[in-house]
């Protein structure tokens, strides 16, 4: 059992990038400066986590990965598709909340990127029933969004990042307003669908339980503005499940992790 | 996957407590409204007040009748110029702010007058448009300049509110603005204009009544208000009485077929058209 503290970047191995930032700093208008400089590669496939108090910037990273904002300065790579109908990544957005469309179905909500992009209808069809199938709301194709309890919404969302078969999921805090017992539920469902997608997951989160669960690496940040404070490779037995929930093996990651997040261990964690 | 809970799919199931509730609310303006027209009628008749002063509820319903041939075909008219009216402040006020939320040059421009035509009553405007209009056409006019401004003012407050990360989400699948318009703004929009709506429906009536009324004195007129105009010239005030229970029976069914749409177009999402328990 490896017990990785401190992984320098160049200790990924290198099949290749998904996300690459480099020296990334975004100040906003009124001149809080939010992130940065910020140092960061994901190689593909890889599930990571940045975890970090409120406020230190990680839902910042993501929109700027998004392309959803522009960095003050410094550069973000991010690999594009090869043959894509549209040039630019492919990437799956989770919000903190659903953001579903209240106005709609769901089949109809999970269908909007395709519709967007202009797919034909017995395509996206298709592709909205399996998207829907793999995060078991398939006979809540026709419900409202209001009709669904919280979990369910957060599934559509879910849904709705993967119908364009993305090669990036970015995850926004997405489990942080559900209780517990549907979020252990969730993890473990977002674990099992990664497990058979292997897509490049960035999850961003502030809890330590939740990021040391689901990742391979977790990434610790530091309040405002937010900066690379730590990186643990998280080498846990596969399949996780209940089981590992309650193991030695996570309480002692748990633990490493939250060691680095508390303010009195200030730089990189090595214990 | 797990298995999922049963969805929470309740939709508005009427108690019998709340049923009374119901009958309650309708049964009670009933009463006032009976005990309303009992009244009258026993004051009038109680005191022989002759009809050129004040006619009693049975001479007003006994002249809606006999008077039924002229007072259908002035509310026809009137009906047909708030309809007007109504149609052209409804697309007039939505496309308005459509072009003010694609440009803001063009709002900055034009909102101020917006604002101007709506602050100046119509009644005063009324008098100059009849002048330089065909009297059907301003009369028109009128029902639109207050109609309008409520449809103009809601549409772009619902095109500005729609939900930040939505358009985050529009924006990272790369729509078009014509997609991001037709799939998210208006739809967003939507409880918001059909707001707009149900106020410029009975604004459109009042604007129709302004301005037959205004139009009035010059003799041409033949809707409800200017109906009402000329049967108090002629002291024919079971008349009057009859033509203003028409318009007020008009505003309560526009008003009442306007909330009608509101509530079956957003039924199934909005919270405005969901049951409490809910």
């Amino acid at each position: 059992m490896a017990w990785s503290t401190a992984l320098s970047e160049t200790g990924v191995p290198t099949r290749g990038l998904a996300v690459s930032l480099r020296g990334v700093t975004k100040t906003y208008d009124n001149g809080v400066m939010a992130l940065g400089p910020l140092d960061l590669d994901v190689p593909r496939g890889e599930f990571v986590s940045l975890l970090g108090p409120s406020g230190c910037g990680k839902s910042t990273a993501l929109r700027l990965i998004a392309g959803l904002s522009a960095p003050t300065s410094g550069t973000v790579g991010v690999s594009s598709r090869a043959g894509g109908r549209r040039p630019g990544p492919s990437i799956g957005f989770v919000f903190q909340e659903p953001t579903l469309m209240p106005w709609t179905s769901v089949r109809e909500n999970v269908r909007l990127p395709l519709r967007l992009a202009h797919v034909p209808s017995e395509q996206a069809n298709a592709r909205v029933g399996a998207a829907l199938t793999q995060v078991g709301l398939a006979e809540f194709a026709g419900a409202f969004p209001r009709e669904l309890s919280g979990g369910m919404k957060m599934r559509v969302s879910l849904a709705r990042a993967l119908v364009t078969d993305p090669d990036i999921l970015l995850m926004d805090e997405p489990f942080a307003a559900l209780d517990e017992i549907t979020r252990f539920r969730l993890n473990n469902d977002l674990l099992s669908l990664w497990r058979n997608l292997r897509k490049t997951v960035i999850f961003v989160t502030h809890s330590v339980f939740e990021s040391v669960y689901l990742s391979q690496r977790v990434i610790v940040m530091t309040p405002r503005p937010g900066c690379l404070r730590a990186a643990f490779r998280i080498d846990a037995s596969e399949p996780r499940d209940e089981d590992f929930r309650t193991s030695a093996e996570y309480a002692g990651y748990c633990r490493m992790v939250s060691k680095a997040l508390a303010p009195s261990t200030s730089g990189q964690s090595g214990s | 996957m797990s298995s999922l809970p049963p969805p929470p799919l309740s939709t508005a199931q009427a108690g019998p407590e709340n049923l009374g509730h119901h009958i309650v609310r309708i049964l009670l303006p009933a009463a006032v409204l009976v005990a309303g027209i009992a009244i009258w009628e026993l004051a009038v008749r109680l005191d022989n007040i002759p009809p050129y002063v004040l006619p009693g509820p049975s001479a007003v319903f006994t002249t809606l009748v006999s008077d039924w041939g002229v007072l259908s075909r002035s509310l026809l008219v009137t009906l047909l110029t708030t309809l007007e009216g109504f149609t052209a402040a409804a697309f007039g006020g939505i496309a308005l702010a459509l072009l003010f939320n694609q440009s803001k040059w063009l709002e900055y421009s034009l909102f101020p007058y917006a604002v101007i035509l709506q602050v100046t009553p119509v009644i005063a405007i009324a008098p100059l448009l009849l002048i330089y209009l065909p009297q059907q056409t301003a009369v028109v006019v009128c029902a639109w300049i207050v109609g309008f401004f409520p449809v103009l003012s809601n549409t772009t407050l619902g095109l500005n509110s729609v939900d930040r990360n939505l358009a985050g989400l529009f924006q990272l699948y790369g729509a078009s603005r014509p997609q991001t318009l037709l799939f998210l703004k208006l739809p967003a929009a939507l409880p918001f204009i059909l707001g707009g709506l149900r106020i410029a429906g009975g604004l459109s009536l009042i604007g129709a009544v302004v301005a037959e009324i205004a139009a009035g004195s010059a003799g041409a007129g033949s809707g409800l208000a200017y109906r009402i105009a000329e049967s108090g010239y002629r002291l024919n005030i079971p008349r009057m009485f009859a033509a203003l229970l028409l318009l007020s029976a008009a505003g309560i069914v526009i008003y009442g077929l306007l909330a009608l749409t509101s509530h079956l177009a957003l039924r199934r999402w909005h919270e405005s058209a969901l049951g409490k328990e809910n």
